[in-house]
Order: structure tokens, then sequence, then C-alpha cells
């Protein structure tokens, strides 16, 4: 299969693939980070994140069209407020759904995990009825447009390299909270031993609230990048869920690492296997390794020692 | 616990089996046309999938969101038995290959595929139906049960599987019939499936294939086996350390719950004409699970009631107000969760036992039933 092309448009060709698997990667990033807190730190399975990120991601609609109609002249950077209008969106709706279900299962995980399915549905029939069936595009803008081209053959889309960026931000980001602030000493303490964490003094009810809240705004910003590399549809989260969980899964869960490191290989793997295969065969194989390896090693690819 | 828990049926039991095979056997029947009821057939074939997921995570905690990759291998089995059939180089002349199942040739194979030789035979797919399914779950099983994974992992790594299957058949369309699935069967051994007659005689073959399988359910939960069942739900740990081998007993409940989907897919097959991936994947996987909750997760008999209203409630609003059914859905997920866990045999436990009991216990001896306390 590699006689047709010669070595430089082969070059070229992993080259750009390997682009592809890159932004892939950042989108399992970004969708990711805001499991890995909920999943990973609180244990929650919260079947409803690719709608909080779909949420982010009609609130980034809505304000580039906000934009474009009232303050046409800063349309350049409307982008920067929407992701912060799509993190506060989206934690609000996290704070109300933990304070309304979430607070209630702790104890049922896996009747969290049926709870949040029919929240999903709902949320899936509220944007379909809000904003219609139809898949809606944002208009991208100018700065993101074009590509840069870096030899003859090898191009890179700007948006492409903004997403990525977005992510190893939001990554780094999600990382200072975790490891450097005192809601992300909390939420590891109450991760390790919630008893202990309660004696301690910590408010062990606010802070998964709060931690809550702080995925799905995560989930929400995530949703905001997406804008930038396709269009949103009302039932476009529910196409993810399965991935993320299983890229949460695979990096092993409570590993902020881990979880970067399996969104990269899962991602790299889809992406070149699409070469070679068909889109849904590559997808395929790459669920079954990832189950496969799953199956033998049960904790993931990093796991913390943790006393149950 | 009382003696009477012991035997395979208490009074009680008997009363829920007759009333059930009552309202399948003659009031179905009875109230509905020809169409409704084959409608309800179709919805009785999720009842064997619901009755499945009682024994797996009612009673063994065990929760697969990939019951539909079961339901759909015993359907696909049945279909591929079926589509040979219609498939005769008569019914197919005017392909370029004749005597090849309709999509492979629009798909430019020229071939059947060696997979689907067995096919051709009937007892062969009739195994099948059941085996393949209980050999995927085996494997799911046995990799799984045997180091220790379960809970939320085991849910996830099983909505994997129905998201796994799902893209293979639709990508794999050739071999496969793609997203539309299999469709057009026509006859059983030459007994023409579309009838009206043949559709009534399959309602009643798939409620007694369906009482078959509450039987062993009830068996089961009878059993020692049962007993188990429950006690690895609450305290796995202890059941583990107290010599039984854990595992064995999760694969079996596991592989009798994906047998039993395997059936239920092969009678929808039968009575509604066609199998598909829609009926395989992550979504409706998950409804079934909601067949099951609504029932009742620890009543077999629930779920079959559960099933049926579920997917009743389902047809009639997305007639009338297709709009609503997602929003009725999903508060029906949240409210069976947060308010009813233990769905309609909860409820009737709870407030319709005591009354009737109450009823009871006015014309028999006051001591056979527990007098419910006076309300003052």
């Amino acid at each position: 299969m590699f006689s047709d092309y010669s070595m430089t448009e082969l070059g070229a060709i992993f080259a750009m693939q390997g682009f592809a698997g890159l932004i892939l990667f950042s989108v399992f990033v970004l969708m990711a980070l805001g499991l890995a807190i909920i999943f990973g730190q609180m244990g929650v399975i919260n079947m409803a994140h690719g709608e909080f990120m779909i949420l982010g991601a009609y609130v980034t609609y809505l304000t580039s069209t906000a934009f474009a109609v009232y303050v046409p002249g800063l349309f350049g950077i409307y982008f920067f407020v929407a992701m912060i209008l799509a993190f506060i969106a989206s934690g609000l709706l996290g704070l109300f759904v933990e304070w309304a279900m979430i607070r209630h299962l702790y104890k049922r995980p896996l009747d969290t995990l049926l709870a949040t399915w029919g929240l999903s549905l709902i949320l899936q029939q509220v944007y379909r009825s809000v904003f219609g069936a139809r898949e809606v595009g944002v208009s991208i803008p100018d700065w993101m447009m074009g590509s840069l081209p870096l030899t003859d053959l090898i191009e890179i889309p700007i948006n492409g390299i903004f997403v990525m960026v977005l992510a190893t931000g939001i990554a780094l980001g999600v990382y200072y909270l975790m490891f450097r602030s005192a809601w992300g000493l909390q939420v590891r303490a109450i991760s390790q031993n919630r008893v202990m964490a309660d004696a301690v003094g910590i408010n062990t009810a606010w802070t998964d609230r709060l931690t809550f809240a702080i995925g799905c705004g995560v989930a929400g910003v995530a949703g905001s990048a997406f804008t930038m590399i396709g269009s949103t549809g009302p039932t476009a989260g529910q196409l993810y869920i399965v991935d993320t969980f299983l890229v949460v899964v695979f990096g092993g869960t409570g590993s902020l690492l881990g979880t970067i490191a399996s969104a990269f290989s899962i991602s790299q793997a889809q992406s070149i296997m699409e070469f070679f295969l068909s889109g849904s065969m590559a997808k395929v194989l790459t669920l079954l390794v990832v189950v496969g390896i799953l199956m033998i090693r049960p904790q993931g690819l990093f796991s913390l020692k943790l006393r149950k | 616990m009382s003696a009477s828990s012991h035997r395979l049926f208490s009074r009680q039991d008997i009363i829920g089996f007759a009333i059930l095979a009552a309202v399948i056997f003659i009031v179905l029947p009875l109230a509905l046309d020809s169409f409704r009821l084959n409608l309800f057939g179709k919805y009785l074939t999720y009842a064997f999938v619901a009755v499945g997921l009682v024994l797996c995570w009612g009673a063994g905690g065990i929760l697969s969101l990939g019951q539909g990759v079961f339901f759909g291998l015993g359907g696909y089995c049945m279909a591929m038995f079926l589509k040979l059939e219609a498939s005769t180089p008569e019914n197919t002349a005017i392909q370029s290959t004749p005597g090849i199942p309709d999509f492979m040739d629009w798909n430019q194979i020229t071939a059947l595929p060696w997979w689907w030789e067995p096919f051709n035979s009937l007892l062969f797919s009739l195994i099948a139906v059941v085996m393949v399914p209980v050999m995927f779950a085996f494997i799911i099983g046995v990799a799984m049960f045997r180091r220790r994974v379960g809970g939320v992992y085991f849910a996830i790594i099983t909505q994997a599987f129905a998201a796994i299957l799902t893209i293979l058949i639709i990508g794999q369309q050739g071999y496969t019939g793609g997203v539309n699935g299999i469709t057009d069967l026509r006859t059983l051994q030459g007994w023409d499936i579309r009838t009206d007659a043949a559709k009534e005689t399959l309602y009643y073959v798939n409620g007694v294939l369906l009482f078959a399988c509450l039987l062993i359910a009830q068996f089961v939960r009878k059993s020692k086996l049962g007993r188990l069942l429950i006690a690895m739900r609450d305290q796995e740990d202890r059941v583990r350390f107290s010599g039984y081998d854990v595992a064995s007993f999760k694969i079996f409940i596991f592989c009798l719950g994906a047998g039993f989907a395997g059936i239920g897919g092969a009678m929808f097959t039968l009575q509604v004409g066609f199998m598909s991936p829609t009926l395989v994947g992550i979504v409706p996987s998950i409804e079934m699970v909601i067949f099951c909750a609504v029932g009742g997760r620890l009543s077999i008999i629930g779920a079959v009631y559960g099933a049926l209203l579920v997917n009743w409630a389902k047809t009639s609003l997305s007639e009338s107000f297709p709009e609503l059914w997602l929003l009725g859905l999903g508060g029906l997920f949240i409210a069976v969760v947060m308010a009813f866990p233990n769905g309609l045999a909860g409820i009737y436990a709870e407030h319709i036992a005591p009354r009737l009991a109450a009823l009871f216990a006015k014309r028999q001896t006051p001591a056979a039933v527990p007098k419910p306390k006076p309300a003052e």
C-alpha cells in the first residue's frame, strides 16, 4: 500500500495524520478533564456529561450571534467571552443538578448512572425544542480561519492549533486547581478518605457540590472549544460519552496524568489506524484494544494506591 | 426467613404468575386487534431482557448496559436464517449473484461468507440464538469477573461493547446489512411469518417461551444460587471468604441473562420481521434497564409489566406527542431511581398488598396474614 506514494508524500501523510491525531487528542483531553474530576475524584458516573458540553457549545453559539448583532467590532474576541459564559452556565447547571439529584445518590453509583442518563435525555429534548433539531455552527472569527503552511505538502489548520493550545491551557488550569489550590487539596483528601476528611473539618458536602460544578464547567468550556472545529446538535454529546468514559477508565481513575496519557494513546492509535483501515474498523479495533487492556489491567494505566 | 420462602412458589407467586398468564394469554388477545397484539408481542420480547436483568442486576448487583448486544446477537442469528431462506436463487434472480442476500449483492459481494453458511440450518440457527449470546457473555464474564471488575466499571465496559458491536454492524454492511439491518424476511421453513394468523401464533409461542424463562428465573431465585446472589450483591467479600467462588456465580447469572436476551431477540425478529443495529446500541441497551427498573428490579413478574408499560407508553406518546416522549422517558429514569427504587413491584408491595391482605384477612383466619396496623 505504500508503493503508490513517494517518500516525501508518505512523510507528509504521516505528519498530517499525526496532526489530525493531535486534534483528536485535544478533543479527548477536553472532554475527559471534566469527567476525570467528577468520575475520577468523586466516583460519580455522569452520563449527562456530554449534554453539559453541548450546553457550553450552545452558549458559545448564542454569544457569537449576540456579538455579531450588537458589537460586530469586537467579534474577533467573542470566543473568550463565550468560554467564560459557557463555564458559568454549565457550572451553575451542575451546581443545581448536584443539589437536586446527585447528592441523594452518592451511595448508589449504578443508580446515579441511570438518573443522569435520564437527565441527559431531558436536556437533549430541551436543546431540540429551543435550538431546533438541526445542527448549528458558529461563525469563526477571521483570525482563526485558514491554515499555516509548514512545507509544500503539510498544512496545519489554525483552528486546530487553537483547540490544542486551549486543551493545554485547560489541562494546566485543572492541574493547578487539583494540586495547588485549597479546593484541590480538599477534593483529594475526600477521595482518599471521606470520613477522615470530614473529621478534620472539611465541608465535604459543599466540596462535593463545588467539585461537580467545576467538572461540569470544564465540560462546558470543552463544548465551547468544540464549536471551533465542528457544528453542534442536540444529540452530539451522546456520541462522545462512551469514548470519554473509556479514556478516563483506561487512564486510571483519579490520575490526571493517566487521563492525558490515555487520551493521547487512544487518539493516536485511532487516527493512525484510520489511514490504513476504514474509519469504523479503526474505531472498533481501538475500542477492542482498550477494552482488552482493561480486562487485563482493570485499574487502568496509572492508578493511585488507595485504601478502600 | 420463613419456611415458605424456600418453596418454589409461595401462594403469592402462584397468584402473580396466574394473573400474568391470564393477561398475556387471555386478556390481551381478546382486547386487541391483530396489529396491536403484534405490537404487544414485540414489547414482550423486551420482557425477556428485563427478566434477565432482574437476575443480573436486581439479585446479583451486576448492572449490564450491554443487554442490547445479546438481544441483537440472538435476533441477528434468527434473521440470518430467515434471510437465507428468503434469498433463494429464484427469489433473487435479478441480482448479479443470485442466491445470496440482497444487501450482499448491493455491496459487490459475490459469495456467501463462510460464517453465514451454517445458518442455512434451522437447528443450528436455533441453537445459535441462545448459544452465541451465551458464549459472548461467557467470554466477557470470565474476563471481567475473574479479575473482580464489577459495579460501574462493568457497566461502562459492557456499554463499550454495545458501541463496538453497533459500529461493527454498521461498518461492515456487506456482511450485516449495515444500518438498515436485515430486512425483508418472509418465511420460516416455508411458513409465511407475515400473515396475521402467523403473527398471532408467534405471539403465543413468544408467551410460552417467556413463561419458560420466568419459571427458570423463579427456580434460580428460590434456589440456593438465588440466595447466594443476593448475599453477593450485599456483601461480596463475606461470600468470598465463606469459600464460595463468587466469579463463577456471576458468570453463570450473566450468561443466563444473555441467553434470555438472545431468545427475546430471536422472537423480536420473527414477530417484527427485521433486525437492525438500532436495537443493539447504547441507547436501546440502557432503555432495557429502565424496563426492568420500572417493573421493580427485584421482581421478575414486575419486569414483564415494566416492559409492557414503558413500551406501550412509548408507542402511544410518540404517536401523539413525539417531543414529550424523551422528556417523559428522562423523567421516568430519574423518578424511578429517586422516588421508587423498587418500581411497580415496590409500589404494589408497599401500598396494594397490605390492603389486599387486609381485605382477605377479614374472611380468612386472622393468624394466616399479618394484620396491618389500624390507622389512627
